[in-house]
C-alpha cells in the first residue's frame, strides 16, 4: 500500500529545505491542518535542520499561525483605526453574536474560528469582514448576519 | 589600520573591531548587559550607548554592534549619553527591579528615580541565555517567543525540550537571574545604598 506523503514533507519538497522558506511551508502546513500540530512543526525543524524553537518562535510571532485547531472557515474582522471609527466594533459584536462564540475562539462544531487582526490595508473600504479569505467591505451588523448565514446555509446548519 | 576619536584621543584599531571593542582596548570603560565575548553581538539592551560624531553630525549608537570608522570621532561620556544611559538603566530597571546588576548599574551611573511603573518580569530580553545556548553549547533548546509585549524566552511548547542538557550556562550568563539586590528598599524601589562610595570609585574627582 502507497502511503500518503506528509503536509510537512510535500511542503518542504515544495519550497525546498533552506531555513529561509520556513514561512512559506508553515502556511502550506497550516492550510492542510488547519492548524500547527506539535508534531509538524517537529517534522519540519527536523528535515530544514533548524531547532525546534526557531520553528516555534516563528509559529507563535506571527498573528497568521495557529498552535490550536481551528474551525473550517475563519471569519475576520478588521479592528484598524479606520474600521473602528466606522463601526467595526458593532461588526465584531454581531460576528460574535450570530457565532455564539468570543473573538480567538473556534464554535464547538469546529465549523467556524473568529478572529480579529489591526488593518487589512483596505482601509477605504471599511469595515472589513473577511470570510474564507473572501474580502467584505462596508460591513454593517446586518450584513454580518447575512455573510455568515450564507455559509451556514452551505454547511447545512441554518 | 582605522583612526578615530574616541573621548578626545586619536586612536587606530583594527578595520574589523567594533567602537567598543577598540574603546576597551584603550581602557575606557562602557557599560554593557547584552554583549559578550565570544556570542555574537545583537545590540538589545542599548546600555552601551555611545555619541557619534561623522560629518558634523552627532548621534546615539550602540557601541557594541558599531564597526570602527576612518574619522568618526566618538564620545563615550558625554552629557547626552550619560542622560541617554541613565534613562535605559532606569527602562531595564522598570522590567526586573530585584537584579542586582541594575541596582549596581544605577548606583553605579547616579540613577536615583525610577519615572516608570516596575514590574518584574524577571527577563530584560537581553538574549545572551539563547545566543549562549545556541553559539556556544550547539543545543539550541531556548528561544524568543510570541511577540510584543508577550515576548519572552522559553523552550518549545514551553516544556523541557530534549534539546536541553541541563548545562546551566543560560543561567550562568543571564544578567537578572541572580540572587536579589539585598539592599535596604521596598521591592521595586532602588537601592542606592552604595551610591557615594560607587560614584567616587566611578568617577574619582580631579583633583
Ligand atoms: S541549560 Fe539547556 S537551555 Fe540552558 S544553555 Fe544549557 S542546553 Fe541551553
Ligand atoms: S533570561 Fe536572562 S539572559 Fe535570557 S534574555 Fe532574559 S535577562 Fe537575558
Ligand atoms: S483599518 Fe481595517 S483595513 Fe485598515
Ligand atoms: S551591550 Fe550594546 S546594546 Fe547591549
Amino acid at each position: 500500500m502507497k502511503k500518503e506523503l506528509s503536509p510537512e514533507l510535500k511542503a518542504v519538497e515544495k519550497y525546498g529545505s533552506d531555513r529561509t522558506c520556513l514561512i512559506p511551508i508553515l502556511h502550506e502546513v497550516q492550510k492542510e491542518y488547519r492548524y500547527l500540530p506539535e508534531k509538524a512543526l517537529r517534522n519540519i525543524a527536523s528535515m530544514l535542520d533548524i531547532s525546534l524553537v526557531d520553528v516555534y518562535g516563528v509559529a507563535t510571532y506571527f498573528r497568521s499561525f495557529s498552535l490550536e485547531p481551528k474551525g473550517k472557515h475563519t471569519v475576520t474582522c478588521c479592528m484598524g483605526t479606520a474600521c473602528h471609527v466606522r463601526n467595526s466594533p458593532g461588526v465584531l459584536e454581531e460576528a460574535k453574536r450570530t457565532l455564539g462564540i468570543d473573538a480567538g475562539e473556534t464554535t464547538e462544531d469546529m465549523l467556524f474560528s473568529l478572529e480579529t487582526v489591526n488593518c487589512l490595508g483596505a482601509c477605504a473600504l471599511g469595515p472589513i469582514m473577511v470570510v474564507d479569505g473572501e474580502y467584505h467591505g462596508e460591513v454593517t451588523p446586518a450584513k454580518v448576519k447575512k455573510i455568515i448565514g450564507k455559509v451556514k446555509h452551505q454547511e447545512g446548519r441554518d | 589600520m582605522v583612526k578615530l576619536i574616541i573621548d578626545s584621543q586619536s586612536v587606530e584599531a583594527e578595520e574589523t573591531w567594533t567602537v567598543l571593542e577598540a574603546a576597551r582596548y584603550y581602557g575606557i570603560d562602557i557599560p554593557t548587559l547584552c554583549y559578550y565575548e565570544g556570542l555574537s553581538p545583537t545590540s538589545s539592551c542599548r546600555l552601551c550607548v555611545v555619541e557619534v560624531i561623522r560629518g558634523g553630525r552627532s548621534r546615539l549608537t550602540a557601541s557594541c554592534s558599531m564597526p570602527v570608522q576612518e574619522g568618526i570621532e566618538v564620545r563615550t561620556n558625554s552629557e547626552r549619553v550619560r542622560k541617554a544611559r541613565k534613562v535605559i538603566i532606569e527602562l531595564l530597571l522598570a522590567s526586573c527591579p530585584n537584579s542586582r546588576t541594575l541596582q549596581c548599574l544605577a548606583s553605579k551611573y547616579g540613577v536615583t528615580k525610577i519615572r516608570f511603573k516596575p514590574e518584574d518580569r524577571g527577563c530584560i530580553l537581553c538574549g545572551l541565555c539563547v545566543r549562549m545556548c545556541e553559539e556556544q553549547m550547539q543545543a539550541g533548546a531556548i528561544g524568543f517567543v510570541y511577540r510584543g509585549v508577550d515576548r519572552e524566552v522559553a523552550m518549545p511548547f514551553h516544556t523541557r525540550h530534549e534539546a536541553c542538557r541541563e548545562c546551566g550556562a543560560c543561567q550562568f550568563i543571564c544578567p537578572v537571574c541572580e540572587m536579589p539586590c539585598q539592599g535596604p528598599m521596598q521591592p521595586g524601589q532602588l537601592c542606592n545604598a552604595c551610591l557615594d562610595a560607587v560614584q567616587l570609585e566611578a568617577f574619582p574627582s580631579k583633583d
